[in-house]
């Protein structure tokens, strides 16, 4: 228990410190006047604020953000996988499918995110529409290049053993391919919490995204800072979750 | 003897009139043949580049002649994948699989029965001394056991005929002569019929019963080595053998 405790320390230790740092000073420049508050509400004011809107944000809010975060999710990791092993099994769905992929990336979200509210009005499936469109990149990608990643040698020993392409794909590439997967999918689910956060901006009536956003136009800085705050812990979360997955499921993948 | 009683047994191996080149590059092959009779123990050696591992993927069918034929056990099929034992140069092991599990991994491409296998599978992992480490992890093996590993992985595949690519080169000089002895002894307990690459002549003339010298034309020379069996490592000190190796020695230079 000791060990751990220590390793912990010297994992976060410095971390903590600087944080703990940073919001002292933050807190005493703003105390001091050198910054109004409606510009930079102190700590303080934004954990006040937190508390104030508590049952608001965690009742409404934040649910409403989860959902369309986790349904984005879901789907583009079906999406994601599906078309990863789909350019993987076929060049020809490769050499298609590749530069749309590249594409989708290139459209600025806050150009497209209006085009969605126009095909899926204001209901949750323009918010997932966008949380699908930053998602489902990575997944795609780690999941090409994880299964390219099992390498000849280890195909080229299977086939002498007689092993089917099918064979092959179970036995070795996927195995191989999931510590790139899950790479992927944790940029991926934090990719989800900024894609519902902009789909809400853009046209909501309820969410995070939404909360800071009529927050911001009443000028309630630490409410903006609050909704922040509670989004930033929400990735963390969803981030340490699928480590947590990956660490389970990769115990013994050594390389 | 089979001759005497009027039996003519086919060749394990027999390649003939064989030739192959990569992409319009001057050929590895031109016209080679060889013969290998079951139960014998044939190295090949020749400079790094010179095709040794081509020459093994043509005889496990990863790749196909340009020209000539190559037969296993007097059969020419369609495909010869899954017909030979490869044990390629790196052990190849999968990492998240036991040492037991790695062993198994031909029978499950074939999909049979584990659990029938199992006693016989203890007996041969205590037979190469991994008994203790059936539960183990290829990372937590040394570079000797990772090797016995893989062997015993080629043995598994149930095939006559093991293609082994310079399974010691990777060793360290102490460990390489106890592998080496230990290959000795087993083999003549397996009855198997063996082709072996390797760059170390006293390798190639202490195991052997015939060595191919693969020469910068693309053409075998074959040279036979007389020295009785049971063999051991100490044969390396005789004055035998240090003339064989002479001999061996002045046909590289002369080529």
């Amino acid at each position: 228990m000791n060990n751990a405790l220590k390793k912990w320390v010297s994992d976060y230790g410095l971390f903590v410190l600087v944080c703990i740092l940073i919001v002292s000073v933050w807190e005493w420049v703003v105390r001091s006047g050198m910054i109004p508050a409606f510009i930079l509400p102190a700590p303080s004011a934004i954990w006040s604020s937190l508390a104030d809107n508590w049952q608001l944000l965690l009742e409404v809010h934040l649910p409403a953000t989860l959902k369309e975060v986790l349904i984005g999710f879901v789907l583009s990791l079906i999406g994601g996988l599906l078309l990863g092993i789909g350019m993987h099994f076929s060049r020809v769905l490769e050499k298609i499918l590749y530069p749309f992929l590249v594409i989708s990336q290139t459209i600025p979200l806050i150009a497209i995110s209006p085009i969605f509210i126009m095909w899926f009005g204001y209901s949750i499936w323009s918010k997932i529409a966008v949380t699908i469109l930053t998602a489902f990149f990575p997944i795609v990608v780690s999941t090409y290049d994880g299964l390219k990643m099992g390498g000849t040698e280890y195909r080229e020993l299977l086939l002498t053993m007689g092993a089917s392409r099918w064979m092959i794909f179970k036995k070795v590439q996927v195995p191989m391919a999931l510590p790139s997967l899950f790479s992927g999918l944790k940029m991926s689910v934090v990719y989800c919490v900024v894609g519902a956060t902009v789909g809400e901006w853009l046209g909501a009536s309820e969410g995070l995204g939404y909360f800071s956003r009529r927050m911001s136009g009443n000028l309630q800085a630490d409410a903006v800072f609050a909704a922040i705050f509670l989004l930033s812990l929400l990735g963390i979360i969803l981030f340490l979750i699928i480590g947590l997955i990956e660490k389970q499921l990769l115990k013994h993948n050594h390389r | 003897m089979r001759e005497a009683i009027g039996l003519s047994k086919s060749p394990m191996l027999a390649i003939r009139d064989l030739s192959y080149s990569f992409e319009a590059r001057k050929p590895i092959f031109q016209q080679v043949a060889i013969d290998i009779q079951p139960g014998e123990f044939v190295s090949v050696i020749g400079p790094s580049g010179s095709g040794k591992s081509t020459l093994f993927k043509l005889i496990t069918g990863l790749l196909e002649p340009d020209q000539g034929e190559i037969l296993i056990d007097g059969q020419k099929m369609e495909t010869r994948l899954g017909l030979v034992g490869y044990m390629p140069q790196k052990d190849l092991l999968l990492p998240w699989k036991t040492v037991v599990d790695n062993v198994l991994l031909p029978l499950e491409v074939k999909k049979e029965n584990k659990q029938q296998n199992m006693s016989e599978i203890r007996k041969w992992l205590s037979r190469f001394g991994l008994a203790e480490f059936e539960k183990a992890y290829p990372h937590e093996l040394s570079g000797g056991m990772r090797q016995r590993v893989a062997f015993l992985r080629t043995i598994m595949t149930g095939r006559e005929l093991l293609l082994l690519d310079e399974p010691f080169g990777a060793l360290d000089s102490m460990t390489k002569r106890n592998m080496q002895s230990w290959l000795l002894g087993l083999w003549e307990e397996l009855q198997k019929t063996v082709l072996f690459i390797t760059h170390d002549l006293e390798e190639a003339l202490l195991l052997s019963d015939r060595i191919y010298l693969l020469e910068r034309t693309g053409t075998f020379q074959e040279m036979k080595v007389h020295l009785s069996r049971p063999r051991n490592p100490e044969l390396i000190y005789q004055s035998e053998f240090i003339e064989m190796r002479k001999e061996l020695e002045r046909r590289i230079h002369h080529e």
